[in-house]
């Protein structure tokens, strides 16, 4: 398995967290939320805080974002070739993940609806390649804004569902569908009942594109209707959510709920409000691929997930 | 009677120049209080224009036209937002009460370009 080091962290103006290092790991414990604040603090974790569960029903799966397959751009010279090394990545680890999720922003949007497919089919072709096979995918704005999500579900099926694996209900929540941004009336419902089916402090994993609260509405950084969603969400006493948008990590609470956004795999983005507009941050020809990246999430039963950030690198 | 009806003209006079300087007033402070018009289009990928100047506590009346696609304006740091659909006008009415640059934008998704459509509002 991967070997952790230390990395440094940073708060950023909205009081989230957001780490800066090559590689990052720590346990967030639903049960004992001293842990994950005080990571929150600025404290950053080293591995081996886990190993006090049942090592039987153990698993973990791995997280993808935006990976805008169809960019061309000085941000990235190397655009066609970011995403393959992030699945040859993947495919490396010592452990095959249970599975793994991509949350929105797989292709980088195009106002041609036949290019848009062909990118869709392309990036389709490209994870077809990784050693596991079960795949869960979301959309992003990029996919699904200009066509309500039409090309995404002929590729890539339902924008927003729900599944079980190994005691974790997983919620994947479609906030990008409507360019406006929002959940909509009728995923509201669909969640609430979704909700009604579990039990009050059942395991849940909530998978999204854009936050469900505001980080930073500044750049478009929240979703319209989230707090709704997250109301719904408070009900139950262990909820962990993982999003993509922003393409940096970064991690908050919202009361008891964890939020933890992903790397990209095409730019990263600047801390909010860091600079006057939201651009990427340029390419670094000393250090390729700086910000890019994706993550391992060890989840260890009954509510405890560990997080593990992989760089992408060159070669 | 002459004493009475004397009264009365004075009475009828006296409220028709309290209800003239009435009228007056409202009149005045409509006009103080009447919104400065700022007509902005949305369009691909820019508002035009995109910097918007106006001064601390001025009624601002902003008129928006989007020509080609759906638009948004949000200007999350007053908490103010608003759809904008070809052929109608959008109104938002509002009087800045802090100074500084703030950034606006489209969060309505509308293309290629959108990610990129931003503005400012400078009040001094």
């Amino acid at each position: 398995m991967f070997t952790p080091k230390p990395a440094v962290s940073r708060q950023t103006p909205r009081g989230g967290q957001q780490n800066s290092g090559a590689a990052l790991r720590f346990v967030e414990n639903g049960f004992d939320r001293r842990q994950f604040l005080q990571f929150a603090g600025g404290a950053v974790f080293a591995s081996g805080l886990s190993g006090t569960a049942d090592a039987a029903d153990d698993f973990f799966f791995v997280q993808l974002s935006d990976s805008h397959w169809g960019f061309e751009g000085p941000p990235n010279p190397d655009a066609h070739g970011t995403l393959p090394k992030a699945l040859a990545a993947v495919n490396a680890l010592a452990q095959a993940p249970d599975f793994v999720v991509f949350t929105g922003d797989l292709t980088h949007t195009t106002d041609d609806p036949r290019e848009r497919r062909k990118r869709m089919g392309e990036f389709r072709e490209l994870v077809g390649g990784l050693a596991v096979k079960t795949l869960h995918f979301l959309p992003g704005e990029h996919d699904a804004s200009l066509d309500a999500g039409k090309a995404f579900r002929e590729f890539f099926g339902p924008t927003h569902y729900s599944f079980d694996h190994k005691g974790v209900h997983f919620i994947a929540l479609d906030n990008v569908s409507d360019p406006g941004a929002q959940l909509g009336e009728p995923q509201l419902a669909w969640l609430a009942d979704d909700l009604k089916q579990q039990p009050q402090d059942a395991p849940i994993v909530v998978l999204a594109h854009r936050p469900l609260f505001d980080l930073y509405p500044q750049w478009d950084w929240a979703t319209r209707d989230g707090a709704q969603a997250v109301q719904l969400l408070m009900g139950h006493a262990h909820v962990t959510v993982f999003y993509g948008h922003i393409h940096q990590e970064h991690h908050q609470m919202t009361g008891h709920i964890a939020h933890h956004s992903a790397k990209s795999l095409i730019f990263p983005l600047p801390v909010a409000g860091s600079q006057p507009r939201r651009a990427p941050l340029p390419w670094d020809p000393a250090q390729p691929y700086r910000g890019l990246g994706f993550r391992e999430v060890q989840a260890e039963p009954p509510v405890r997930f560990a997080l593990t950030e992989f760089p992408v690198q060159g070669g | 009677m002459n004493h009475d009806r004397m009264n009365r003209r004075a009475l009828l006079q006296t409220t028709g120049a309290l209800a003239l300087a009435s009228a007056t007033t409202v009149f005045a402070a409509a006009q103080a209080k009447k919104p400065r018009v700022i007509r902005v289009v949305a369009k691909k990928f820019e508002f035009v224009p995109a910097e918007i100047h106006v001064r601390q506590g001025e009624a601002i009346s902003l008129l928006f036209t989007a020509p080609e696609v759906p638009m948004g304006f949000n200007l999350a740091d007053f908490q103010l937002r608003a759809d904008i659909v070809p052929g109608k006008v959008a109104r938002v009415d509002f009087t800045p009460d802090k100074a500084g640059r703030f950034t606006f934008l489209c969060d309505v998704f509308c293309g290629s370009g959108h990610e990129e459509m931003s503005g400012t509002l400078v009040v001094t």
